[in-house]
């Protein structure tokens, strides 16, 4: 059983938590839902004991367990080291017998069906998803009485999260206690028997049944328009900004194409068919290998962001792991809006702070950034969301005529989501050229008005936007593929 | 920043303490004088110890080019100009550093080693054995014994400071040193701010070897070594992250008060010399014990967001 009553929470200023109350019970699955900044991640860490409340009383009875969202593996040891740091199988001198280390390990793997982890294979050299596996693994291997799992599915595929969904529904039969978040719906509809939504660091309800429009307006406290903006059209005629051809990079082989003023174009495609590497060496921060790129007609050389920042290239980069975004994390609000522009705000190498002040107030309005204090308040603080806007607001006071924008939306709740369609429709109408690539194929198919569908560094199929129906985007990037 | 506020206070109480009750009155103005002079040095090397540690560097070499500079001046007769060459060469040999770090991408901690190496090999070229003079017009200027000239060069160092923090390249060594890989996401010149921050530093120690010698009226070849260790320490006390991107010089400066302090309490004290640094170490102890509380809490406060 676990019982929280009445938990508080502050950092700094902020409260994170406010008289949280939750219950879970014995053979039940149990979701906890909420936005960015609900308090979801820090009643999790309470619960485990990774922080103390200001107040309240945390009950458990029996073995927790917990995987985190931000991985709590070493990444330098080894996935056997890993899965047994806590408890390394030792001989007769309490020395660990590293000989059966990875055999043990090997035999942990394959009684939870996950064979094709190598378990002495460095744990930083795997990719995110099976990272997330290994640390479920370590969590599930205790037999806990209480599984808590914090966001165990964002990194998962399809058929991954049916292998952890077989294991909570086990643990349920066995009567554990299992409690879990996501941000998708369908997941918890699927899995949950009871959900409990939390908002602003309170609980809102606990229910049985709850339909997912019920659930985003008692998550979000409004009701929210779930459709996307109108693009406005591409001018007749727009010019040409970015002229791209037989870019190599990375995994990308021979990509070609041009970008229009006021034009979004999206990137679409399977998982990892070289998008990252796009968007990575047309801002600079990967060496291309080959091919040429042209701006405003002119050829552009990058080959460090510096350079694509002074002709006015910004990226929005929210990588897989999402634990920097080319934002400062310990600095606040105003010192990562201001940093990409200090040549503007400075006189004589001093940073004119009323400049400064009113460009900071102008983003946090304009973007709706939620900061109690965003002159000091350091941008860790803030929840996913706002750090993303913070990352959006640092080019558009770029004046940056090109935006990349790499999955913004990635990890965000459904109303910060919104604001960023929105904002995008806007940016499209000012003139901006958008390039836009997002991990929810869906975004792709409303929000550009041409689609790139890359395959194994190519492009695949090019289609007109927009598409609306995303299945047409996964047709086109499976097509000729046997 | 507070601990070391906290650090000075309680270190200067003792002083007080062990002062008036070994001598029998307070310090007078003539004491807090050649404390200060004392001081100095140790807080501009402090201050450019704090920059490049903010950057998430180490500057061993700070002893290497101190000596040098002290080496340089004492030996061409302490003028003037003497001590212009001494700045100009020192900062040369901080951008030295600074290219190497940035541009080799090599560890701060072993360029800094090799160059600490380096700099005091030439430093005992330059001046074999101690001696050598400063001219006592300069001496009056920089540390006059009985005006308290030093105050000006405090009061630079402190404003130096303040101005340095409001400036582009002020923002921009915070932001190097919290995380280097998003500052250049940022359009950041990251190797120009390490030169710069290195450069500064090897300005710092000219500063430092120019005061020195006018506080001790002579030069030896040596004397910039023990300053490699009391900087990394006042950087500590003054609650400066090793990490990088957290912290103020004020807080170094104001360790650097503190840890001379300590030198003076224990002399007052009546403590054999033989066991003076076993006593720093302690107070060091004690100091970075106060310092990392405040950063652990620090940390458990972070991490929840």
């Amino acid at each position: 059983m676990l019982m929280v009553s009445g938990v508080s929470k502050s950092f700094g200023g902020v409260k994170a938590l406010r008289d949280a109350s939750f219950a879970a019970r014995p053979g039940e699955i149990h979701a906890l839902a909420g936005e960015n900044g609900a308090g979801k991640s820090t009643l999790i860490k309470v619960l485990c004991g990774v922080l103390r409340p200001d107040s309240g009383t945390v009950q458990t009875t029996g073995e927790l367990a917990t995987a985190f969202q931000e991985l709590s593996l070493a990444p330098d040891l080894t996935v056997a080291e890993n899965l047994f740091l806590h408890d390394p199988p030792r001989g007769r001198l309490g020395l660990v017998r590293r000989s059966v280390l990875a055999p043990r390990a090997d035999e942990l793997l394959r009684r939870f069906g996950v064979d094709y982890v190598d378990s002495r294979a460095v744990t930083a050299d795997l990719s995110v998803a099976h990272r997330q596996i290994v640390e479920l693994v370590r969590a599930l291997a205790t037999e806990p009485e209480i599984l808590v799992l914090d966001e165990p599915t964002a990194a998962l595929q399809e058929s991954q999260v049916a292998w952890l969904a077989g294991h909570m529904r086990r643990l349920r039969e066995q009567g554990c206690c299992v409690v879990f978040t996501s941000h998708r719906w369908r997941e918890i509809e699927d899995l949950a028997d009871r959900v409990t939504v939390f908002r602003n660091g309170s609980h809102v309800t606990t229910r049985e049944k709850l339909g997912e429009a019920e659930a985003v307006t008692l998550m979000s406290g409004r009701s929210i328009d779930r459709t996307y903006p109108r693009l406005p059209p591409v001018p007749a005629g727009a010019d040409r900004t970015l002229t791209v051809s037989g870019l190599r990079a990375g995994a990308l082989r021979e990509v070609s194409f041009d970008l229009h003023r006021g034009e979004v174009l999206g990137v679409g495609g399977l998982a990892g068919q070289g998008q990252a590497d796009l968007f990575l060496a047309l801002f600079g921060a990967r060496r291309a290998a080959g091919g040429t790129i042209q701006l405003a007609g002119r050829p552009l050389r990058v080959r460090r962001p510096r350079d694509a920042i002074r002709a006015g290239i910004g990226i929005a980069y929210v990588p897989e792991d999402r634990k920097s975004e080319g934002l400062l994390l310990p600095m606040s609000v105003r010192d990562n809006l201001a940093l990409g522009i200090l040549d503007r705000l400075s006189s004589a190498g001093l940073v004119r702070r009323s400049a400064e002040r009113a460009a900071v107030r102008s983003m946090v309005t304009q973007l709706g950034i939620v900061a109690s204090r965003p002159m000091t308040q350091p941008v860790g603080t803030l929840s996913g969301g706002n750090q993303q806007k913070v990352l959006m607001g640092r080019w558009l006071l770029t004046d940056a005529e090109v935006l990349l924008l790499y999955d913004v939306t990635r990890g965000v709740d459904a109303a910060t989501k919104h604001d960023f369609y929105q904002l995008i429709a806007q940016l499209a109408e000012r003139g901006k050229a958008i390039l836009l690539y997002s991990s929810e194929t869906e975004e792709i198919a409303h929000l550009c008005h041409r689609v790139l569908v890359l395959r194994e560094g190519r492009i695949a199929a090019e289609l007109a936007g927009p598409v609306g129906d995303a299945e047409q985007i996964v047709a086109a990037s499976m097509r000729e593929r046997r | 920043m507070k601990q070391a506020l906290l650090v000075l206070t309680g270190t200067y109480t003792t002083y007080l303490l062990v002062y008036t009750t070994s001598l029998g009155h307070l310090p007078t103005p003539f004491d807090y004088l050649s404390l200060l002079n004392t001081c100095l040095p140790l807080i501009f090397v402090a201050i450019g110890q704090s920059l490049v540690v903010l950057t998430g560097g180490i500057d061993l070499s700070v002893g290497g080019i101190m000596s040098l500079g002290i080496a340089i001046i004492a030996a061409r007769g302490g003028t003037a100009t003497a001590a212009l060459t001494v700045l100009i060469i020192c900062t040369a040999c901080g951008v030295l550093n600074g290219l190497l770090v940035a541009r080799g991408r090599i560890a701060p901690i072993l360029t800094t080693l090799a160059t600490l190496s380096i700099f005091s090999g030439l430093a005992l070229r330059t001046l074999p054995v101690p001696g050598g003079s400063i001219d006592p017009g300069l001496r009056a200027v920089l540390t006059h014994p009985d005006v308290p000239t030093g105050l000006i060069w405090l009061g630079a160092a402190v404003g130096g400071w303040l101005v340095l923090r409001r400036t582009r390249f002020g923002m921009r060594i915070y932001a190097v040193g919290s995380d280097e890989a998003a500052a250049r996401a940022t359009g950041i010149p990251v190797v120009r701010v390490k030169v710069g921050v290195y450069g500064l530093c090897g300005l710092c120690c000219g500063i430092a070897a120019v005061l020195y010698v006018s506080a001790t009226t002579s030069g030896d070849p040596n004397a910039g070594m023990p300053f490699i260790l009391t900087s990394i320490a006042a950087v500590v006390v003054g609650g400066i992250a090793f990490t990088g991107g957290r912290g103020s010089a004020l807080g170094a400066m104001a360790g650097a008060v503190a840890l001379t302090l300590v030198t003076d309490v224990l002399f007052f004290a009546g403590i054999d010399p033989l066991y003076q640094s076993l006593f720093q170490g302690l107070f060091l102890v004690v100091a970075v014990l106060l310092g990392s509380g405040a950063v652990l809490a620090g940390n458990r406060r972070r991490a929840a967001a």
